[in-house]
This record gives structure tokens, C-alpha cells and sequence, in this order.
């Protein structure tokens, strides 16, 4: 479901004397519908900028990423947009959003984009909005001035409405209470018993060992180890 | 699929000066692009350009009209540019009351684009402007105010209402947000966002809030001294910008 061929990545920094910063080289591996491989490795090793690299937000200096056909580094914006829209979801360490729009839209606004219709997309939302404990008074309140951990748990909501085949997910327990992160622990499995390839990045090793099959140490395509 | 809008090497230049050079893209439907810059980078130019009210020096400008299929809009004659400006074509303008005539009511000011597109009936004119009032969030009970009674956010809102009344298909928007509170212009944000998916509309937005594009815009144009500098995915340019101006551009933002 997804497979990266030797993508490599550098940051070159223009107007700080055009420094040059090798940052992953040849990274090659594969990802097989219902199965979850964990990123590991040291901070700065590289493992958000990979999986940022996955989700077309950064982009590969070489090689190529392969999502279902679509390869992520030589596509068009619109196709990329079409792919996030039904292939491939993404829970990322922040909630951001447009400000003063409701809770419950901001959770339904995946599946209203793929022609949900605006009474299931709502239904759908407010389920999941119920499982992950935030409060209904809530629902109808824009999400920016929530606590950090009921911002995640938006963030989460709304990343998992609409059942993506392929989906990344960066430190998706963290900062999360007990009772939540089982409730965000079932999810994968649930995502994963659908068959949606997931790609992550956890801190909580037992979440870790829990959900996922395989780890990838990311140090290891650290250029300074290649060389 | 065919582009909506279909750009060709377009140049605009004011003597020797160059306003923009050699731009070229494909625009497809319901996609939201924006163009970002500084001030004099030529993307109003450009905007102009292609929105039919200023005459580029070189280029084409391909656009699919519903009537007659993909058309250059730059050599077709002055009465059908003006009847797809009316039809298939929106411009919101930045200031509110160079897209409004501020003399007649907010009825009139929506009314008054059905009208150009045929419609005769008082009832049904006056409807439909209460109905698009609604949709823009402003009390129909002000159906007849002039726009000089409203606030600055309404009055944007208005002419949002005017334009879209008649179904367009692609919208040109200069800074739809500048010169309104931060507060409004979330809303205004909102509202834009839900129109663009619910009408299926296309739209071409220049600003220099990248704040504005990162929620509104699919893809991104950046634009230096008249040139395109980089262009692609609205995350990806303002997350890991390439070009050296695009990276000054983004980093320049002040952090709130």
C-alpha cells in the first residue's frame, strides 16, 4: 500500500549562507495493507520528516513514494489533494483549524469532502467525539481554546472519520490520560482490521508493542551512517 | 479533464517595467489557488490580467465557458468577455465598494446581477437576494439598506453574495480579507471555505497573508519582481519552501 524507493532528503537553507543539511538518504521500505510499522530512532533522526515526506508536505529530493499508484513526489497538487482527501489520512501532533467553527463540523469535515451527506457526516462526528470522551457541551464550541490533550483528541476524531486505506500517524497517544489512549489504541486496531496500512511514530513503547508489527530504526539512513 | 482555466506565457509590462512575465498554469475545477508575494511582485497584475480587465502583452488566457467550450479570452471580442464577467466569472475586490454601488440597496446590489443575466421577475429577483443575504450571514430584514449603512466584514459579505448569486464558476479574489478585524475575517474565511465545496467553484486568490492561503488554497504561486519564483502545494511551499525568496517569504512571518 505504501512503498518508498530510495528517497533521499536535504534542507538547503538560502538565506543562512545557503548551509546544506543532509538529513536521510536511501531510505527504501514497504508498508502492506493492515499492517503497522512504528518509526523509531533518536530525536532528529528524522523520523517526522520522513513521514511528512509520505504525506507530500516536504518534499524528496530523490527517489520515489508510492501510495495505491500515485507517486507522492512526482504528482500534480491536485492529485495529492485527491489522495489526502480519500487515501491518506494523517494525525499530526497539532489541531489546527479555521477559528470559531464548531467542534462538531471541524470533525466532519473529512467525510462532508468525500459527499457524506451533512446529517451522517454529523452523526459520524458526534460518535466519535462521544468515544473519545470529550464533553458534549463542547461540540457546538470552536476547538482553539481547548486544553492541549482535548485538542489532540479532536485532532483524532477528526483524522479518523473517514476510514482512509492508508493513514500516518505522528505521536498519536501522546499527551493523552489512560482511559483515552485506549480508546485511540482501539482505533488503530479497528483501522487495522479494516486493512489501512499505518505508518507511526510513537514515544509510548507500550502502545509500541502493542499495535504495531514491525519497527524501522530511522538513524540507520542518517547519511553519516551511509557514508 | 479539462483545465477550467488554461494560463500561457503571460506578460504585462508598464513601459520598461515589467509587471508580470511568462506566467503559464492550469487551473482545474474546484480547485483554490493562491498567489502570494510582496507588494509590486505583479500579482495583481496578473490577477487583472486574467480576470479580463487589463490587456496583457504577450499570453494566453484559455478559458472552458459553459457555453461554448475552452475559449481565449484575451482576442474574443469586448461583449463576450463582459457576458462571461457576468456569468461565469466573479471578482471580489478588496475594498468592498469598488465591487458595490454604495447608492442602491443591498437587495438592488445582488438583484442587479441576476438582472444582467435576464431575470425579470421582481418576486423572485427579491428572493433570491434575501435568500443569498442569508447565506452570507446578513439579516434579510436589511434586504433594503444601502451598503454605506453596513459595517466593513457586511459589506465584504455583500459583495461576496452579489458575485456568487449568479453561479459562477471561477472567482478572482484581490485580498478578500485585507482592511477587515482579525475576528471577521475568520468568519469570512469560514464562509468562503464552505461556498467553495459547495458550489464546486474554482478560485484564484492573491493576498499576502499566508495565513489566508494555507486555510483557503489547494496550491500556491509564489511571485518575485513579476516572475514566478516556485509553485505547488499550498503545505508544502510555506513547510519546506525552495526557493530562497519563498523561504525569506515564510520565514518572515511574525510568530503570534
Amino acid at each position: 500500500m505504501i512503498e518508498l524507493n530510495n528517497i533521499s532528503k536535504t534542507f538547503t537553507l538560502h538565506n543562512q549562507g545557503a548551509a546544506v543539511i543532509e538529513v536521510l538518504s536511501d531510505v527504501s521500505f514497504s508498508v502492506e495493507p493492515g499492517e503497522c510499522v512504528a518509526l523509531t530512532g533518536a530525536s532528529g533522526a528524522g523520523k517526522s520528516t520522513l513521514m511528512r515526506m509520505i504525506y507530500g508536505n516536504y518534499l524528496a529530493r530523490s527517489g520515489e513514494i508510492r501510495i495505491g499508484d500515485v507517486d507522492i513526489v512526482r504528482s500534480e497538487p491536485r492529485t495529492i489533494i485527491a489522495l489526502r482527501r480519500e487515501v491518506l489520512g494523517y494525525v499530526s501532533q497539532f489541531l489546527r483549524v479555521v477559528p470559531r467553527v464548531p467542534t462538531v463540523n471541524v470533525v466532519s469535515e473529512p467525510l462532508r469532502a468525500v459527499g457524506v451527506s451533512a446529517t451522517d457526516a454529523k452523526a459520524r462526528a458526534e460518535a466519535l467525539l462521544l468515544q473519545l470522551n470529550i464533553p458534549e457541551r463542547l461540540w457546538a464550541l470552536s476547538p482553539t481554546t481547548f486544553s492541549g490533550g482535548e485538542q489532540q483528541r479532536v485532532n483524532i476524531a477528526r483524522s479518523f472519520a473517514h476510514t482512509y486505506p492508508a493513514m500516518l500517524l505522528d505521536e498519536p497517544t501522546a499527551s493523552l490520560d489512560a482511559t483515552n489512549r485506549e480508546v485511540v489504541l482501539q482505533l488503530i486496531e479497528e483501522a487495522k482490521a479494516r486493512g489501512t496500512a499505518i505508518i507511526g511514530i510513537f514515544h509510548d513503547k507500550a502502545a509500541r508493542a502493542r499495535v504495531c508489527d514491525r519497527e524501522i530504526d530511522v538513524s540507520q539512513f542518517s547519511p553519516e551512517v551511509a557514508a | 479533464m479539462t483545465p477550467l482555466l488554461s494560463v500561457r506565457g503571460i506578460t504585462k509590462r508598464y513601459g520598461t517595467h515589467i509587471g508580470c512575465a511568462d506566467v503559464s498554469f492550469d487551473l482545474y475545477p474546484g480547485e483554490v489557488m493562491g498567489i502570494v508575494g510582496e507588494s509590486g511582485s505583479g500579482k495583481s497584475t496578473l490577477l487583472n490580467c486574467m480576470a479580463g480587465q487589463l490587456v496583457p502583452d504577450a499570453g494566453e488566457v484559455v478559458f472552458d465557458t459553459r457555453a461554448n467550450g475552452p475559449q481565449n479570452t484575451v482576442t474574443m471580442s469586448e461583449p463576450e468577455r463582459r457576458m462571461l464577467s457576468r456569468t461565469d466569472w466573479a471578482f471580489v475586490h478588496q475594498h468592498a465598494c469598488d465591487g458595490l454601488r454604495m447608492g442602491i440597496s443591498a437587495g438592488g446590489n445582488v438583484g442587479e446581477r441576476l438582472m444582467a443575466v435576464g431575470e425579470r421577475h421582481y418576486g423572485d429577483i427579491r428572493g433570491d437576494a434575501k435568500d443569498w443575504l442569508q447565506r452570507v450571514e446578513i439579516d434579510a430584514a436589511r434586504v433594503d439598506d444601502r451598503p454605506t449603512t453596513f459595517s466593513g466584514g457586511m459589506q465584504q459579505r455583500l459583495q461576496i453574495a452579489r458575485n456568487l448569486v449568479t453561479g459562477p464558476r471561477l472567482v478572482f479574489m484581490d485580498e478578500p480579507t485585507g482592511g477587515l478585524d482579525v475576528s471577521v475575517q475568520a468568519r469570512l474565511l469560514d464562509l468562503l471555505r464552505g461556498l467553495v465545496r459547495d458550489m464546486n467553484l474554482s478560485a484564484i486568490i492573491v493576498t499576502h497573508d499566508l495565513a489566508v492561503v494555507r486555510l483557503l488554497a489547494d496550491r500556491l504561486m509564489v511571485m518575485k519582481s513579476g516572475r514566478v519564483v516556485e509553485a505547488g502545494l499550498t503545505d508544502q511551499i510555506l513547510d519546506d519552501p525552495q526557493h530562497a525568496y519563498s523561504q525569506l517569504l515564510v520565514s518572515s512571518v511574525l510568530q503570534v
